[in-house]
């Protein structure tokens, strides 16, 4: 008997003891030079830039990394006790996905209104663009396809590669759902499907299929290319080839990563601070040499080596409604895409 | 010797269990939270039931594989004379360091164009063949070989004496490590997403990535976690009353090593070649490889070790939080097997057959509302890795109390010694072996730990399998081999510890372990005399 109470005692003591010190780290947290920002951006990416913003301001921002979409549906679960007050996405599909809960605070004038009112909405701003493109592999098809209507075309027969489940193909076919009509969508989906695509998770795994040549032409985002050449050691090492396609065509939609303040602390003048950051030039001209991403605030260069923004993008296509993906989902289920 | 359940015992497994048990309510919270109408749809969805019907034949297919390599594997390990006997042990357990998305995609760098079912099938089969081939090497050498002699003396040739009086005595040991095979493979999605099966733990992602839908995501894991329980309860009826007897009083000895013919003997070395170089051999050559041939080659020295140091101190805090709390389960299902037991046990394994996104998102859902203080701290990590893999340490602490013999204890408490002292100085110290080599296991699983450890680590803090998350995902595949490697190489550290004992186990001079017939049947002979000396 005298052993189990010491036993309770020591478990109490340690829990107090444990409660004690996650209790002082709460506290610091809403220390005035505190920041902490979920990121579905890479931290190979974002670190860099934290370490400048923290030299430069003396908040000390902490980065959880994670994926956007996890990182979102972690959010919306944490609810009021979220400790992020920043949430970077990789897409607007995981902003619009919290807006939609009422997991975001409206975003302050000045970094509101910064970006075309095209790439932004009302509880969040796009940081940078990127647009839809189409790879293929030469030695396959030496006259790649300029529209992605082709694609259901018999010759492309068990040879295209999409990912269905990622966010960014969603916001594709929502796209064409918006400039095309839901019924030649539908009509597209279902070709797709009948000519026997190959499924992938990731926009990365195509393009590295296609360089494979296990797959002939595969639907991405047009940085993968980029990145993909430069980690073989330049475009010439690189068997898989890159297609805008045609101005007008929904292949080329222009989707983009942004920024959003939760609902912790939106009075917290940190957490604005950052997306001001990530806004000001310095930052936006980072992207486009890094990433080969679009700068989305007007008068900043765009990368060297895509065609530039003004030359692609449908007609203008509300990205607030990109994230409304249920019929898109509805329309993919349809045609047998989406489990 | 049906003893009743102490009732303090059967309180603590319970609270236990249904602590562990907090994916279940979140999934159900999350399931029915809005109405009867989107679990309909996921119900009446015919693409449902056939990712279940997928993932169950992945499940069985693996699990059968595993045992078909596994058993034999076992066998040669603990009853042939092999020459380098203690290499090949290390190296058909070594396959248990080397985690399933980095094995995936090591075969898919060397191999482009596999893909399917049964691209999956190959990769979680190598990956998995070590939780068959453990349990029942240890089973086969604790074996007493007097039912094997006898069998024979009643004129069963000696394959049919091991089939008939040494299997069936291993087979809970086999049933067991199958159990584990079929639950990491429901769960598991690094294979089935890299060669792109559709099973319900890739749809169940898929949920979420897609439709930022928490709803069928949430049904799908009930689905899941249904479907590992009636595997659960399958496994369990199979163990029935299966146990193992002993003819003799005294302990168990080894009995002579078995001489192959030359035939057999390629053939059992083939095996033992496969299971180790398929299994270690071609994840390392690709990670090399990717080093040697990408841009973003480098090594970050300091982040490497703080990376490494993190992942071994989050491995032994889970370990040990693991092996804590599946105590009073293991305990209860070993020596008072009843109803509540057996339920209680199968309650107890839900968090392992779930993804770990699942996992992790429950315990946000539920951290951040109970203990916000905790909330990205170690322990509610901890609480998390406990969740996921209490089973791999429950059933080897089932497995292990189970054969020490109650009377013991008995005999202990006759002589004065109060129940807890007598379990404690007798069952525990017995047992222990076995209990180290579960806790070994869970060290090794956490540390590979991923989605649940992304969720809830200390924010800034990582593990060397986030950081290779970090670097794959943007293509830096060179960058990310050294965390590969270091990953492997650490993971071999508590695979050779669970290889160890079974290495020792033939304690035979050196010169045994090859050729000389004459030096052979010698020291048979001389291990024969011991054991009719005992």
């Amino acid at each position: 008997m005298k052993s189990i109470r010491l036993g309770t005692i020591i478990a109490l003591t340690s829990l107090v003891g444990l409660a004690g010190l996650a209790g002082c780290s709460s506290a610091s947290d809403s220390d005035a030079n505190a920041l902490t920002i979920y990121s579905g951006r890479n931290e190979a990416l974002v670190k860099p830039l934290i370490d400048t913003f923290i030299e430069e301001t003396g908040i000390q921002a902490e980065v959880r990394y994670g994926d956007s979409a996890e990182l979102s549906a972690q959010i919306a679960e944490e609810g009021a006790n979220t400790p992020a007050q920043v949430f970077f996405s990789q897409d607007a599909g995981a902003l619009g996905a919290l807006q939609n809960i009422d997991a975001l605070a409206p975003l302050p004038a000045s970094v509101a209104t910064v970006v075309p009112a095209a790439y932004r909405s009302t509880d969040w701003t796009g940081v940078t663009g990127r647009a839809r493109t189409i790879v293929y592999d030469p030695a396959k098809f030496a006259n790649p396809p300029t529209s992605v209507f082709e694609l259901t075309d018999p010759k492309y027969k068990g040879q295209v590669g999409i990912a269905p489940a990622n966010a960014s193909f969603q916001s594709f076919v929502t796209g064409m759902r918006l400039t095309s009509g839901d019924a030649k969508t539908e009509e597209w989906l279902k070709g797709i499907m009948a000519n026997d695509p190959q499924i992938f998770d990731s926009n990365l795994k195509i393009v590295q299929s296609v360089d494979a040549g296990t797959t002939g032409v595969g639907l991405v985002n047009h940085y993968y290319w980029f990145v993909n050449a430069r980690e073989k050691g330049g475009v010439e090492n690189l068997k898989v080839a890159q297609q805008f396609t045609e101005p007008g065509d929904p292949g080329s939609l222009v989707n983009v990563a942004g920024a959003a303040l939760t609902t912790n602390n939106a009075t917290n003048a940190n957490a604005t601070k950052f997306i001001e950051y990530l806004l000001s030039p310095s930052v936006q001209e980072f992207f486009a040499t890094t990433t080969f991403e679009y700068p989305l605030v007007p008068g900043i260069e765009g990368p060297v080596g895509p065609p530039p923004l003004s030359s692609i993008g449908v007609d203008p296509v509300e990205l607030n409604e990109l994230s409304d993906l249920a019929s898109t989902q509805a329309l993919m289920r349809e045609a047998g895409m989406l489990a | 010797m049906n003893r009743p359940t102490p009732r303090s015992l059967l309180i603590i497994g319970a609270t236990v269990a249904v602590v562990v048990c907090v994916p279940l309510v979140y999934l159900a919270i999350r399931a029915f939270g809005s109405g009867w109408g989107p679990v309909e749809q996921v119900l009446t969805n015919p693409n449902t039931w056939q990712a279940a019907g997928t993932s169950v034949a992945l499940a069985v297919a693996v699990a059968g594989t595993t045992v078909a390599i596994g058993v034999p594997a076992a066998w040669l390990i603990t009853k042939a004379r092999l020459r380098w006997r203690r290499t090949w042990v290390v190296l058909v357990v070594l396959p248990l360091a080397v985690p399933s998305f980095v094995a995936s995609f090591a075969w898919l760098s060397l191999f482009p164009q596999l893909t399917g079912f049964w691209a999956a099938w190959l990769v979680l089969s190598l990956a998995t063949v070590p939780y068959v081939i453990l349990p029942t090497a240890a089973a086969l050498r604790s074996l007493d070989p007097a039912h094997e002699e006898v069998a024979r003396t009643l004129g069963s040739g000696p394959r049919e004496a091991f089939l008939r009086a040494a299997l069936p005595q291993v087979s809970p040991a086999v049933g067991g490590g199958a159990l584990l095979v079929a639950l990491y493979v429901l769960s598991d999605f690094g294979a089935v997403s890299i060669f792109r099966v559709d099973v319900l733990s890739r749809v169940i992602f898929s949920s979420y990535r897609a439709s930022f839908d928490r709803t069928s995501a949430a049904v799908l894991g009930i689905i899941l976690a249904l479907l590992a329980m009636l595997i659960v309860a399958l496994e369990q009826r199979s163990r029935g009353r299966a146990q193992r007897w002993r003819l003799a009083t005294s302990a168990p000895r080894q009995p002579p090593a078995l001489t192959l013919t030359p035939g057999w003997r390629a053939g059992g070395y083939g095996l033992l070649a496969a299971v180790g170089l398929l299994g270690v051999g071609v994840p390392i050559i690709a990670t090399i490889e990717q080093f040697l041939t990408g841009a973003s080659a480098g090594i970050d020295w300091p982040d490497l070790g703080a990376a490494m140091s993190t992942t071994a101190l989050y491995g032994i805090v889970g370990m040990v939080t693991a092996v804590t709390l599946a105590l009073p389960i293991g305990l209860l299902a070993a020596r008072y097997p009843t109803r509540a037991a057996a339920i209680l046990e199968r309650m107890s394994f839900v968090g392992h057959a779930l993804p770990g996104v699942v996992v992790g998102l429950s315990i946000v859902f539920v951290g951040t509302r109970l203990v916000p203080d905790f909330y990205q701290t170690l322990p509610l990590l901890a609480f998390a890795y406990a969740v996921l893999f209490i089973p791999k340490a429950g059933a080897a602490i089932r497995g292990s109390i189970a054969t020490v013999p109650t009377v013991l204890e008995d005999v202990a408490r006759t002589c004065g010694y109060s129940p807890w002292r007598a379990f404690r100085t007798v069952t525990m110290r017995l047992a222990s072996p076995g209990i180290a080599a579960g806790a070994v296991l869970v060290l090794l699983t956490v540390m590979k730990e991923l989605p649940a450890t992304l969720m809830l680590r200390p924010t800034g803090e990582d593990t060397l399998a986030t950081r290779l998350w970090t670097l794959t995902e943007i293509g830096s595949y060179a960058a990310a081999a050294p965390y590969a490697m270091t990953l492997i190489l650490i993971g071999a550290i508590p695979a050779f510890l669970l290889a160890f004992p079974l290495a020792r186990s033939v304690s035979q001079p050196e010169s045994d372990d090859g050729g000389d017939e004459l030096e052979d049947e010698r020291s048979a002979r001389r291990r024969q005399l011991e054991g009719v000396r005992r």
